[in-house]
């Protein structure tokens, strides 16, 4: 049970022109999971390696309940990091690799045997305790790893891309394994990934850091309806940015006047909205209605991509295959856009 | 092994026997010796066998005995010490990088290509400075010039390869750096830390001029006492003494081949860097 302040924690690495974290400060709830999110060389690793005190932060301070833990060895910070290659010590068998937290903590072991038979059971892999690790499949040696740092019931849990390495009918498992014993044992969890579905899926709420700084930080819903910029927008799947200006209730662009949801931005700014939010058909209130021309069809299996234009405008939109049946290459399409799936930036 | 043509598959056998030849056949007259009184031109073997230059040579007046614990310790230690430094400093080779690696590389190599009595009497006249010469403890401090090369080299592949998250994620889960080292590193390691040691132990174990100036004949390690004996003509007993210098050797190369087959990935020197 612990809540765990980042405060302007910057790594600016030796020989380094750029810091690879700049002033990320992050307060992450007790019991909460939070994802941090961003692309490979962002600085997501670099800060759970701070957190853990694998590595000395440049500057900024990170605090457990309202206590700097910078000068704590990691050791003894309570804290455990999960790697994303799992690292179970190959010359260990299963068993010792989940007692080897315990052992350390000089744990009698009679009790270890009793807490690795029951770490075991949790992951649902009672019988590999006397394998070696090699042994082990991808899947297995993940929740292995995940139940080595479960057994010392750390207060803080880090796990690097806890679930990029596994198949996709793992994942879902593993992600249902994860938060099951996350809120079971009421431990507070940050995790990193560039995947950001692996992040929506697991976490309650995702930090999205986009060149060693933190975009937004938000519950995942957010970042589809209301992302704070471009970057963010496009990271999540956004392609539609249309430039133009807003009084607050409509936006004044090349597809005419819009109507916009409440609490929309004032002032210039593009429009933006997610491809999958623009239907077909015109809306009978002949609000935000528009006539587009089919561009190209892009048949993705469950969905479908079109490129559509509105005049000199390019759009983009993503439907259901059977709503396009009908509809060739080169036609036309009437579109509305609902004002609640409209949102401005920047 | 699959099957391989008969041409490829006699070639390693002939070099196999040809390896083997060249490696025993030396030692067969050694070992004839060691029980001959007497062996003259144009006999095969000796006409009268006898045990006299054993005997001689496991009793106490020989020396034998003596020089054979003596060269045991001063090897033993010598290993140590390479240990000691040669696994951190082959750390530092293998996984960092710093300005100057090359030279420090250079450095360490030079003993294995600069011949030993060029430089020993320089180091001999340092070590009369310090009072470390006919003593054991400047033998053993002058042999480490000639086995740490091969000791850091080991070491220095063995952590080329190696992967040191796994002593962060054991820091991560409660371990103090020394139990890290014990149970993370340690088990890592070890079959460098073996191979480089016994290389380590033999290059000691074959020390005759480091030995002989530094120790000023004060220290008669085995080398010297065989030495000795060959140049007064004992054949009888150099060939008894001889089969007690090789047994090190010959246990040694038992136990490591599986190690040295290049498989463990125990050997890889600066190559794998």
């Amino acid at each position: 049970m612990t809540h765990v302040s980042i405060q302007e924690l910057t790594k600016v690495y030796p020989g380094a022109t750029e810091p690879s974290l700049d002033r990320l400060s992050l307060e992450i709830p007790t019991g909460e999971l939070t994802a941090l999110l961003g692309p490979s060389g962002c600085g997501k690793t670099t800060t759970m390696k701070m957190i853990a005190g694998l590595l000395e932060p440049t500057s900024g301070d990170v605090c457990f309940d309202g206590r700097s833990v910078l000068r704590d060895k990691p050791e003894n910070r309570g804290v455990v990091m999960v790697f994303q290659n799992y690292l179970l010590f190959p010359y260990m068998s299963v068993a010792d690799n989940v007692g080897f937290g315990l052992k350390m903590r000089k744990t009698d072991p009679a009790e270890i045997k009793r807490r690795v038979g029951e770490m075991l059971d949790l992951v649902k892999l009672p019988d590999l305790g006397d394998r070696k690790p090699s042994a082990l499949s991808g899947g297995q040696q993940q929740r292995i790893a995940l139940a080595r740092a479960l057994i010392v019931q750390p207060n803080v849990l880090l796990l690097d891309e806890p679930l990029s390495n596994l198949d996709a009918h793992l994942r879902f498992e593993m992600r249902d394994l994860i938060r099951s014993l996350q809120q079971e044992m009421g431990i507070t969890t940050i995790f990193v990934t560039h995947d950001q579905e692996e992040a929506v899926v697991l976490a309650d709420r995702v930090a999205l850091i986009l060149d060693g700084q933190m975009k937004q930080y938000e519950k995942a819903d957010v970042f589809y309806k209301r992302p704070v910029d471009e970057a963010t927008a496009r990271f999540f799947g956004g392609h539609n940015f249309i430039p133009g200006h807003s009084n607050g209730r409509a936006f004044d662009c090349a597809l005419g006047k819009l109507v916009l949801p409440e609490g929309a931005k004032s002032g210039a700014g593009k429009l933006t909205f997610r491809p999958e939010n623009v239907r077909i058909g015109h809306d009978a209130d002949g609000e935000n209605n528009l006539d587009a021309v089919i561009e190209d069809i892009i048949y993705l299996g469950t969905q479908t991509r079109l490129k559509l234009r509105v005049g000199d405008t390019a759009l983009e939109a993503v439907v259901n295959p059977n709503e396009i049946e009908n509809h060739p290459k080169g036609g036309n399409l009437p579109i509305h856009m609902p004002r609640t799936t409209l949102w401005v930036i920047e | 092994m699959g099957k391989e043509p008969l041409g490829i598959r006699s070639f390693r056998v002939l070099t196999g026997a040809v390896l083997i030849t060249w490696l025993i056949l030396p030692l067969v007259p050694l070992a004839i010796w060691s029980f001959a009184k007497g062996w003259f031109y144009p006999d095969i073997l000796p006409r009268n066998w006898s045990m006299r230059a054993w005997e001689y040579a496991m009793s106490d007046t020989a020396g034998v005995l003596d020089s054979l614990w003596l060269t045991i310790w001063i090897s033993l230690v010598a290993t140590i010490l390479s240990i000691l430094v040669g696994v951190p400093a082959g750390r530092a080779l293998g996984m960092y990088k710093f300005r100057g690696k090359e030279i420090v590389e250079l450095m360490i190599l030079a003993p294995t290509i600069v011949p030993g009595i060029a430089v020993v009497l320089g180091i001999h006249s340092i070590f009369i400075s310090m009072g470390l010469t006919n003593s054991v403890e400047g033998v053993i401090l002058v042999h480490l010039i000639p086995t740490l090369p091969y000791m850091v080299l080991v070491m220095a592949g063995v952590f080329a390869n190696y992967d040191p998250a796994f002593e962060a994620q054991a820091r991560s889960l409660g371990a103090s750096p020394l139990k890290t080292f014990w149970y993370i590193t340690l088990p890592a390691i070890r079959p460098g830390i073996i191979v480089g040691g016994l290389f380590a132990f033999l290059v000691s174990w074959s020390q005759y001029i480091l030995t002989l100036l530094i120790g000023g004949g004060r220290v008669e390690t085995l080398p010297l006492l065989l030495f000795n004996f060959a140049t007064s003509g004992r054949n009888d007993i150099t060939g008894a003494i001889g089969m007690i210098y090789i047994l090190p050797g010959i246990i040694i190369l038992l136990l490591t081949a599986k190690h040295l087959s290049g498989r463990s990935g125990a050997v890889g020197g600066f190559g794998q860097i």
